[in-house]
């Protein structure tokens, strides 16, 4: 009775662990089998279907969350579940679930910059199909160049919620104080004159705002159409990187020293966001970016910015290119959505025009998506809402040309980005460098030496070049 | 009964070792204690041993997202490219001095506030509570506070100080990025310093305080041969703590800085972050990840050692 005493309960104490384990076996299984069809939707007994639609932080997609039982009272049945993160996060949650084919999502909100990539890997589905069905949703009413950003081979991978390009921002009360007109047409050499003479660094107010944080989506986007209409290019026709070609780096160059001698003090610390605080809160004259942001600064502007607002046309260089850039958000169904049908249904109904009217009688006209159709500007009390900016915006949507962005003849598509996956990789180096040139820390011909001896080694690495 | 009588046809081995000293716990005894922890421990396995054992293996492989299929062996090319790789020294080297000038000055000021905060004066409540306070706030918040109300030349309270007494406003951010990070950083660590300072402070003998004080040692002598001997346990362990929690520093960079200009501030963390999450190259990525850890157990073992002997308080002194 001594010794068989802990051998034979051990052996039944063992089972107590055994059974613990295999528990948590069942229990990590169970969850994922539920997190399955909770993110996937069953189309099962009750006969609801759930989609799983991930979106971008913005005010814009946010209002859509708002409106969501709009669509759920049109469509019984089809239960809408939103994911919103932030533009930054949602890039990869959304990247990692399509790549590994997780499953997790139904409609995803990509940029355009993705679409086509995405595209070729098979990770979004063809909407060609969809769109010619769909007649209410009336495919010829979208800006022509939103729809060439969102596909790939003249087919539809994503339906633009909104699209956008890029124009000037500036005060006309500061321009008259110090005497510049600015043309609806400006040149880059007219927009630093003025900034120069708008400099009123004693009252803190800097000439001009360009964006100078890293990224390829932040400064780079901006120091791109720059590139453009200066004549330069990020690669030549056989993907030779062309960072340090004299037009390519006199365009950066003139960029840094416009940021550098009139623009926003510290620069290397704004993106977008810094801008808009600086342009709303009275405390730059210019400032170059996105047209979707007039709505933005309009509504959180103080009252004398508000009604000395206006805009032009983005800035040409020496070689007259239009330089608007053109940016899309785009809702795609993934590859391994279950209910691609109501996945459309959800598309249709978020990016269609009554959808538009819809959110700009509940949620006010300012926060209306705009730019991805024709009818939007022809909706009165928009027009009215809009008017100093509407007009220009859709000007310089279609003014973009994503099929030719650059002087000479280049392999690849996209404005202020080059449509190859390699170009995040290298456009948040040189980003890097180029920040490092508007702080200060190196000169441009230096920051350009360098993004052109890493550019040229991540290429060769893909295999462009030889 | 019948599982009792059984056993011993399947356990042959079990005689032989079945004398055991009165001291030592029999099996059935160390399972029951150990048993309870299993789950916690099979969970912990799966949840570090598991993802540790794909980042090496997914760390040998070319395997980028968005460049498509070509996924494959590479023969440690990823680790060749980690070490000729410039910006993962730069980031390294950021790495070291961000954890380590910021865990001192942490340190530093923490130690000077728990002086400060330990003798009584009216409203000390209020004051400690204000000192700890930042290590609360939530990161994010802070900052996105930082940026925009402290650095900011045109909008933040340095930028207005330097103004108010004439001085041209410094641009902190893009100026000094490095410094600017270690600041915020300090300002946030430092009453987690500040704490465990105290709980050492309130623990020095009064005695012997009080025998030196009647022997006439002044302030300074007080602090070097009774107080910094009393605290150094508790400087050790803030060390460790801090240098382990600044070394992960994240947010505070993203936000801050994006980690330049020009990989000013980026630290290992950010900078593996872009490799996977910007570049969706998850091979380089996972052999950067397993670079640094190799070199943070070089870093952090001897480290280790030293916190060790705070747990055995009597063999140090």
């Amino acid at each position: 009775m001594h010794f068989p005493d802990p051998r034979g309960s051990n052996g039944s104490r063992r089972l107590p662990a055994a059974a613990a384990v295999a528990a948590l076996a069942v229990a990590s299984l169970v969850a994922c089998s539920t997190d399955d069809t909770s993110t996937s939707g069953s189309g099962g007994a009750g006969g609801g279907i759930t989609i799983n639609v991930a979106l971008a932080a913005n005010p814009q997609m946010k209002t859509a969350e708002s409106l969501i039982s709009d669509f759920e009272s049109k469509n019984p049945g089809i239960k809408v579940k939103f994911t919103t993160l932030p533009e930054n996060d949602l890039r990869p949650t959304v990247t990692k679930d399509v790549a590994t084919n997780g499953g997790q999502f139904d409609v995803v909100m990509i940029g355009s910059y993705e679409v086509p990539i995405w595209a070729e890997r098979g990770w979004i589905i063809d909407q060609t199909g969809y769109v010619a069905e769909d007649a209410a949703w009336d495919k010829a009413d979208l800006n022509q160049p939103i729809i060439d950003i969102l596909s790939k081979d003249g087919k539809q991978y994503a339906a633009p919620f909104y699209g956008s390009s890029s124009f000037l921002f500036y005060r006309s009360d500061l321009a008259k104080k110090a005497g510049v007109t600015i043309s609806q047409t400006p040149t880059w050499d007219e927009v630093a004159a003025a900034a120069a003479k708008m400099d009123d660094k004693a009252n803190g107010v800097s000439g001009i705002c360009l964006r100078g944080l890293p990224g390829w989506g932040q400064n780079l986007a901006a120091i791109t159409t720059v590139i453009n209409t200066f004549g330069g290019s990020w690669f030549d026709g056989n993907w030779n990187p062309q960072l340090t070609s004299p037009a390519t780096v006199q365009a950066v160059q003139f960029y840094v020293d416009l940021l550098r001698q009139h623009g926003q003090p510290d620069a290397a610390k704004d993106g977008w966001e810094g801008c808009l605080q600086a342009m709303s809160q009275g405390k730059t004259a210019m400032w170059y970016d996105d047209t979707v942001f007039a709505g933005s600064v309009l509504g959180s502007a103080t009252p004398e910015v508000k009604q000395n607002l206006a805009f032009t046309m983005a800035p040409t260089g020496p070689a007259g290119l239009a330089s608007g850039w053109l940016w899309s958000w785009g809702l795609g169904i993934t590859a391994s959505s279950k209910h691609p049908d109501a996945a459309w249904k959800f598309i249709s109904w978020a990016t269609s025009k009554d959808y538009i009217k819809l959110a700009g009688a509940e949620a006010g006209w300012d926060s209306i998506p705009p730019g991805s159709r024709k009818s939007t500007y022809e909706i009165p009390e928009y027009q009215e809402s809009a008017k100093s900016y509407a007009d220009l915006t859709l000007e310089s949507i279609s003014k973009a040309n994503p099929k030719q962005t650059t002087v000479g003849p280049v392999p690849y598509q996209g404005v202020q980005y080059v449509q190859i996956p390699e170009f995040v990789d290298i456009g948040d180096y040189v980003s890097q460098q180029i920040a490092g040139a508007i702080s200060g820390g190196m000169t441009v011909q230096e920051a350009m030496e360098k993004s052109q001896a890493y550019t040229t080694d991540v290429m060769k690495k893909a295999g462009y070049l030889k | 009964m019948s599982a009792v009588a059984e056993a011993p046809l399947s356990r042959t081995e079990a005689p032989g070792r079945a004398p055991r000293s009165a001291r030592t716990l029999s099996r059935r005894e160390r399972w029951q204690r150990r048993g309870p922890l299993l789950p916690a421990l099979v969970f912990t396995l799966i949840l570090t041993q598991i993802p540790f054992v794909l980042t090496i293996w997914y760390s040998l492989q070319r395997w980028n997202l968005l460049s498509g299929g070509r996924k494959g062996f590479n023969r440690g090319s990823n680790f060749v490219d980690a070490f000729n790789d410039p910006i993962f020294w730069r980031s390294a080297v950021n790495t070291v001095l961000i954890a380590g000038v910021a865990s001192v000055a942490s340190i530093v000021i923490g130690l000077l506030l728990a002086m400060a905060l330990n003798s009584t004066f009216p409203g000390r409540g209020i004051a400690r509570t204000l000192a700890i306070t930042p290590f609360f706030a939530m990161p994010v918040a802070v900052t996105l506070f930082w940026r925009s109300a402290m650095f900011d030349p045109t909008f933040g309270l340095f930028g207005f100080i330097s103004r108010s007494v004439g001085l041209p406003s410094v641009a902190w951010l893009s100026d000094y990025p490095l410094v600017a990070l270690i600041i915020l950083l300090t300002w946030r660590f430092a009453p987690f310093a500040l704490l465990i300072m105290l709980a050492g402070l309130q623990s020095v003998p009064q005695d012997q305080v009080e025998a030196a004080e009647v022997d006439g040692a002044g302030v300074l002598l007080r602090f070097r041969y009774i107080l910094l001997p009393h605290l150094r346990p508790f400087i050790e362990l803030a060390a460790l703590l801090l240098a382990m929690n600044l070394i992960q520093t994240f947010g505070e960079i993203a936000l801050l800085t994006a980690g330049g200009p020009a990989y000013g501030t980026t630290n290992i963390t950010y900078y593996i972050y872009l490799r996977a999450f910007s570049a969706f190259d998850f091979g380089s990525a996972s052999a950067l990840g397993v670079v640094s850890l190799v070199l943070t157990i070089a870093l952090v073992l001897p480290a280790l050692r030293l916190l060790s002997g705070i747990f055995q308080a009597e063999g140090r002194r």
